[in-house]
């Protein structure tokens, strides 16, 4: 389950982002690996919630900064739900 | 303080005749429409369907595909125009200061699609707009992207004047090089209005022909069975250098430019003046600005976007202003690739200064039954003519009442 929702968000990031995706690993920063700025942060939270059918709260979505950091928000959130 | 003196060293288009400037040119001087059907969306409730749209040209040769997603098109059309413009100046050799190149492309309306898009999407859910929103449609974004490209620092910004955008951005980024304030200017304008509201906007003005059945007859400038303009969409982009630059770096100077004039009608908010009063008063400043008598002037590419009431004071302002003068001509190159709006005026710049490097005036087509105000003017009706050319203007009038006047020179 938690190898589907990682693989589901390396495929978001590296197509918004426009990486390789061998540069994307689970402990990959957005900002700091990905060479992601705020702007692309947000768009990608975005394009999560879209992917995922999900609403990722304000004030999580401010502590997600890496790879790894959105799939436990999102698995958490999936949980929730069903 | 000595004006420098300005020249044309770079040339760069996206248009309904593709990105290849030479065959494009070629294609205007041999009178070939491109205005089709539009079929890019469901046009049929539309009462006008037609439009030159831009053919022959992918944005992914220009950008990445998460770059292409972040943009409008228009900026799309903008930066690669710019591009196209930089390379055929030749800009990437050699050196240059880079705090003295800046960069003044502009839009009519800007990101209209993604305004459009986004409108729909958003549908009163505050969460759920991309970032990148704003970014795409604001009208200065095109002059961001390229300083941002080629890390020019001079002077950068965007006029937005409607129909007048282009001309405006040649003249003023003209001004910008003769006061010193740069060296170099990429300037010139982008548009992007085939959007399902762009079309219904223009229509419900009645601003469009609807001769949906015959589309490469539909712009017909002073025509007497004009009814209206042909939507467009493009960019054009146009390097200008002070004289002593290009000649210093042995750039390839295409022409001159020696005037510019601005007028306002303080009129309507869409009709030109009755009496041209704007429209004369932007070419008599242009003269002005260029030092010439209007004997001096032997091309001028028109407004002339096919509508009602402008193609009939445009004429009679051309001949308050220069009388009847033997050698001068003037035709409208929307008969063939409609209105580009903010691109208008840089994309018929570009023909100007080719019209004075090829000396030959590109033709107005379909002008079958010329209406009366054209009567003593050549207006180069349906083939290109071959002439001496040695100073062209070209005139952009735009909503609002905002007009221009440029005036472009053979370099000696």
């Amino acid at each position: 389950m938690s190898e589907t929702v990682y693989e589901r968000v390396k495929k978001v990031v590296v197509e918004h982002l426009g990486v390789d995706p061998d540069q994307v690993s689970e402990s990959s920063s957005f900002m700091g690996d990905l060479g992601a700025d705020s702007l692309d942060q947000v768009e990608l939270l975005l394009a999560f919630e879209e992917e995922f059918d999900c609403v990722i709260p304000e004030d999580e979505a401010e502590s997600i900064a890496s790879v790894g950091e959105a799939v436990q928000a999102i698995n958490e959130l999936l949980d929730k739900a069903s | 303080m000595q004006r420098k003196r300005v020249v044309v060293t770079g040339l760069g288009l996206v248009s309904p005749y593709g990105i290849e400037l030479e065959k494009a040119w070629e294609q205007v001087q041999n009178g070939q429409s491109s205005v089709t059907k539009i079929t890019r969306f469901d046009v049929s409730q539309y009462r006008s369907q037609i439009a030159a749209q831009v053919v022959d040209y992918h944005p992914e040769a220009f950008f990445k595909p998460n770059e292409i997603r972040r943009i409008d098109q228009f900026i799309a059309f903008g930066v690669s125009a710019a591009r196209l413009a930089h390379e055929n100046a030749g800009l990437s050799s050699g050196v240059i200061d880079k705090d003295r190149v800046g960069v003044c492309i502009g839009s009519g309306i800007g990101g209209l699609e993604t305004i459009e898009k986004t409108a729909i999407k958003h549908n009163h859910n505050a969460g759920k707009i991309s970032p990148f929103f704003i970014p795409a449609s604001i009208t200065n974004m095109i002059s961001g992207h390229v300083s941002i490209e080629y890390g020019f620092r001079g002077p950068n910004f965007s006029v937005t004047t409607a129909c007048a955008t282009g001309s405006h951005s040649i003249g003023l980024s003209y001004r910008t090089i003769c006061y010193g304030d740069a060296d170099v200017m990429l300037a010139g304008g982008s548009e992007s209005p085939c959007t399902p509201i762009g079309l219904g906007g223009f229509s419900a003005m009645r601003a469009l022909s609807a001769q949906n059945d015959k589309p490469k007859q539909a712009s017909r400038p002073f025509d007497r069975d004009r009814d209206g303009f042909v939507i467009a969409e493009g960019a054009a982009v146009l390097v200008l250098e002070s004289l002593d630059h290009a000649t210093k770096r042995g750039a390839n100077i295409i022409a001159e430019v020696t005037g510019f004039g601005m007028s306002g009608d303080a009129f309507h908010i869409t009709q030109p003046h009755a009496n041209g009063l704007g429209a004369r008063n932007a070419i008599e400043h242009a003269l002005h600005d260029a030092s010439l008598q209007p004997a001096d002037v032997n091309y001028i590419n028109a407004h002339g976007t096919s509508t009602p009431t402008g193609d009939e004071i445009e004429p009679q302002v051309i001949k308050q202003v220069f009388g009847a003068s033997p050698t001068l001509a003037m035709s409208s190159t929307k008969s063939m690739h409609g209105h580009l709006l903010g691109a208008a005026g840089s994309l018929e710049s570009i023909w100007s200064c080719l019209a004075i490097r090829d000396q030959v005036a590109p033709p107005t087509i379909n002008l079958d039954n010329p209406i009366e105000s054209c009567n003593g003017i050549n207006m180069v009706p349906n083939e290109a003519q071959p002439m001496k050319i040695n100073y062209a203007i070209n005139n952009s009038f735009g909503f609002g009442g905002t007009n221009t006047s440029l005036v472009f020179a053979k370099y000696d």
